[in-house]
């Protein structure tokens, strides 16, 4: 399911543009295919290097074979315009909030929301949290909300370390990325979100029962750092899956076959699903969904279209 | 990942931690792809030992695309292995033929210690920049565009020094552990630039003052940091270096 990405014609094309301006009036093509490679090694230098490093082949010589991949997860904590999050005093900056990039996260800005969260807003928004807080002494752990707290992550780790189980984290990793791979994919469809939905909660249930975590809790331990987070990904697989069977429409990169025009182009339904969703974690399997209306004053709403 | 029939021989340091002794053990793997990366070659390995019961090997790893500099491996010999200009994390395993014997130790120096087998504690590099790697400004609203304008010599220099990942692979094949080249590059990045202008002394002094604090050895000016680097940091930003830290010790009234 690979395209092909052909830079020659475009090198042909830089190579062009560099003898006009270097005034060659009898350029060889050899000529103006090296000087086409130098304008495009100096604009994608490392990414062509990178491709190179990684698929074996010279994308300077034969075309790139790119497909589609899962880039980021888009969406995040909801936060306020000062950028704080639902807890007092926790702010989330860049991709972990929600705030910029919604059901559509553009290719090649991963640092955008990241800069613009830490240099224009969080030295102006923070100070009015702090201020309260300046003569805040130190807080003891003793407290009840530390200690419980303390205490559920100990349980989780010892829960985790008992279990001795016979399959490794990394293995649930894999299949877990699997079922989101093939059923909630760019491309998603509400009987394979169902599925997925089934499969992922018998997934969880296998991993709790069956998960191999070697080494100790008081030590460095990765493979307990990576049983933590796969069963991280897998509750947040599981709710993936009920936010994109709950939303009913196509929107960026959510695309669900059932809603898309004669074209194939992503079929939004506005008067239902104008809105940014946050879950709520209520119970094992449970979210609770908050919805946010999207209110356009200034501009009118109107299909995205490439064409 | 795709499935292959290389067979490799793995002799790789285990070490518990900082307080135990360590040693080489030797792990036949077989069924390797030549497209894998040297990370997933470890990452089969240690499933493999995971199915035995044993502890798999710990390393360092984040992005795998050589761009957030945590893996570390020292692969025969050489930091990052035997590709010029490439992280472990973009090694691939058609790098090596089918049948070799590899041997992957850590990082070794005495600012970097080991925390188990072959991650080690880079935090030193962390006190470093801490201690001066950064700009002070308000940064009040968006500016426009050119408003200060910069060479396209000083910012691409600027660019190439930024370039350092901070992965420590300088300091592991430097025979003093010297920090200079990754000091430099972030000495450099900052100096070449207007932004970087007003702490300009006061980092260079406060930067090389925690580098030899942290027990990094002196640069000798061997070169081994630059040839290994996977960024390819020049040796040019030592010269700066030591430009900017005698211009500072000699004009600046505090460190």
């Amino acid at each position: 399911m690979a395209v092909y990405l052909d830079y020659a014609a475009a090198i042909e094309r830089y190579g062009k543009g560099e003898v006009n301006k270097l005034n060659i009036h009898d350029a060889t093509a050899e000529q103006i295919t090296a000087l086409g490679k130098a304008v495009v090694k100096e604009k994608y230098g490392n990414l062509f290097d990178m491709y190179k490093q990684i698929t074996g082949e010279d994308p300077y010589e034969v075309p790139m074979r790119i497909y589609p991949a899962v880039h980021y997860t888009m969406g995040g904590l909801w936060v306020d315009y000062n950028l704080m999050t639902n807890v007092p005093g926790l702010y989330a900056l860049g991709e972990a909030n929600f705030s910029d990039h919604g059901a559509n996260r553009l290719g090649a800005s991963a640092l955008m929301q990241g800069l613009a969260d830490g240099y224009f807003v969080i030295p102006y928004t923070i100070g009015a949290y702090l201020a309260n807080e300046i003569r805040t002494t130190h807080i003891s752990t003793d407290q009840p909300a530390f200690v419980e707290a303390e205490n559920k992550v100990k349980e989780r780790i010892a829960k985790l370390l008992a279990i001795k189980g016979t399959q490794s984290p990394e293995s649930f990793h894999k299949r877990l990325g699997k079922i989101m791979w093939d059923k909630c994919g760019m491309a998603r469809n509400a009987d394979g979100l169902k599925e997925a939905i089934a499969e992922i909660q018998a997934l969880k249930k296998e991993f709790w029962a069956d998960v191999k975590v070697l080494g100790e809790a008081d030590e460095f331990n990765p493979e307990l750092d990576k049983a933590g987070r796969v069963a991280d990904f897998i509750e947040l697989g599981e709710l993936m899956c009920i936010d994109a069977l709950n939303r009913n429409e196509s929107c960026g990169g959510h695309f669900r076959e059932e809603y898309q025009t004669e074209e194939g182009e992503a079929l939004r339904d506005d008067e239902n699903y104008m809105y940014v969703a946050a879950w709520e974690h209520q119970s094992d399997s449970k979210w609770e969904l908050h919805k946010e209306d999207l209110v356009y004053d200034n501009i009118k709403i109107a299909q995205r279209s490439y064409k | 990942m795709s499935q292959g029939n290389m067979r490799l021989t793995l002799k790789v340091w285990r070490q518990k931690n900082k307080k135990t002794p360590g040693r080489i053990e030797t792990y036949p793997l077989e069924g390797i792809s030549p497209d894998m990366s040297f990370l997933e070659m470890f990452d089969v390995l240690n499933e493999q030992l995971i199915a035995k019961g044993e502890e798999p090997v710990a390393f360092d790893h984040d992005c795998r695309e050589g761009i957030c500099g945590m893996c570390s491996m020292y692969i025969n010999g050489r930091p990052h292995g035997p590709k010029d200009a490439v992280t472990t994390c973009q090694l691939h395993m058609r790098s090596f033929n089918d049948g070799d014997t590899i041997v992957v130790e850590p990082w070794r120096a005495k600012a970097f210690p080991i925390i188990k087998d072959l991650v080690v504690d880079r935090s030193a590099f962390d006190r470093i920049q801490a201690a001066g790697g950064f700009i002070s400004v308000n940064t009040g609203n968006a500016r426009d565009a050119n408003s200060i304008p910069i060479s396209k010599d000083n910012a691409d220099e600027a660019f190439s020094a930024a370039a350092c990942i901070g992965c420590g692979a300088c300091v592991a094949a430097c025979k003093n552990a010297s920090a200079m080249l990754f000091v430099s590059a972030k000495v450099s990045q900052f100096a070449l630039l207007p932004q970087g202008q007003p702490e300009r002394k006061m980092r260079v002094e406060r930067m090389v003052a925690q580098m030899d604090e942290e027990g990094f050895g002196s640069c000798t000016n061997t070169g081994a940091c630059s040839a290994e680097c996977p960024k390819e940091i020049s040796l040019e930003h030592i010269a700066r270096l030591n430009r900017e830290y005698l211009g500072a010790k000699l004009t600046s009234e505090k460190v």
